[in-house]
């Protein structure tokens, strides 16, 4: 069975929004995911990523840190911060639920996350950070006869 | 991101190409709103998005952001071509029934 893992730890920078999700991209290929499936992934790395500049850190310098597994053809994916955390998870998982309407954020972070990905859930402590856990399994390549 | 305009007799024609996230779309923002405040005098602003090669729920916010401002200029607004993902999430989020896809 296949097995490999990666770790990133990087500054909250928006600039590194694009590195992360591309890393992650990169690191999935092995899996010999669809196009389709692939582009799920970035996005929501992309979206987890995202959450940490904006909410997590509100704009101050901090350290995100993904993780990730693939275990046979899946793949799973930790994004944690130690920023602020989530004062009410039920309603932040919510479909256009944002804390910053004026901003021009759409509130579909969260759902992007869980609709996207096959498994998904989020903890949080307030004052000490937040992990999000997603994870996706990539149908084997058939070989057509 | 790359942000161009062009006239089309009274049709506003905006051309997004790159990456659309929180990083790049502050000055994306800035770009289109200039050329919608240059081009009031339209019947229609259609935003392609062919060239949109990566786009998370930021596109949403700055899509309806844009929505808005048309709007208050009583200027309909359309989405022309996004690819295969941005479609995606553009459908999720329900858009469309604001911003309806050009013909």
């Amino acid at each position: 069975m296949t097995r490999n893992y990666l770790k990133l730890q990087f500054y909250s920078l928006p600039v590194n929004q694009a590195f992360a999700r591309d890393a992650v991209a990169a690191f999935c290929l092995e899996l010999n995911p669809s196009l389709s499936a692939l582009s799920d992934v970035k996005t929501a790395v992309s979206e987890a990523v995202t959450n940490c500049t904006v909410h997590a850190y509100k704009g101050n310098l901090g350290i995100v840190t993904v993780e990730c597994e693939i275990e046979g053809n899946e793949l799973h994916i930790k994004v944690s911060d130690t920023g602020k955390g989530i004062p009410d998870i039920q309603k932040a998982v919510q479909p256009f639920y944002t804390t910053l309407p004026s901003d021009e954020r759409s509130g579909m972070g969260f759902t992007i996350m869980q609709t996207f990905m096959d498994e998904f859930s989020v903890n949080s402590i307030q004052g000490e950070g937040t992990v999000v856990y997603m994870s996706k399994s990539f149908e084997p390549e058939v070989e057509n006869a | 991101m790359t942000v161009t305009g062009y006239r089309r007799d009274k049709m506003l024609y905006i051309n997004l190409a790159g990456e659309m996230d929180e990083c790049s779309a502050q000055d994306a923002r800035a770009k289109c709103d200039k050329l919608i405040e240059e081009n009031v005098n339209v019947n229609r602003i259609v935003i392609n998005l062919s060239e949109v090669a990566f786009m998370d729920s930021t596109g949403i916010g700055f899509l309806i952001g844009r929505y808005k401002k048309a709007s208050r200029l009583s200027v309909p607004l359309y989405i022309e071509n996004p690819n295969f993902a941005a479609d995606k999430i553009l459908n999720l989020s329900g858009i469309y029934s604001l911003i309806p896809k050009a013909e």
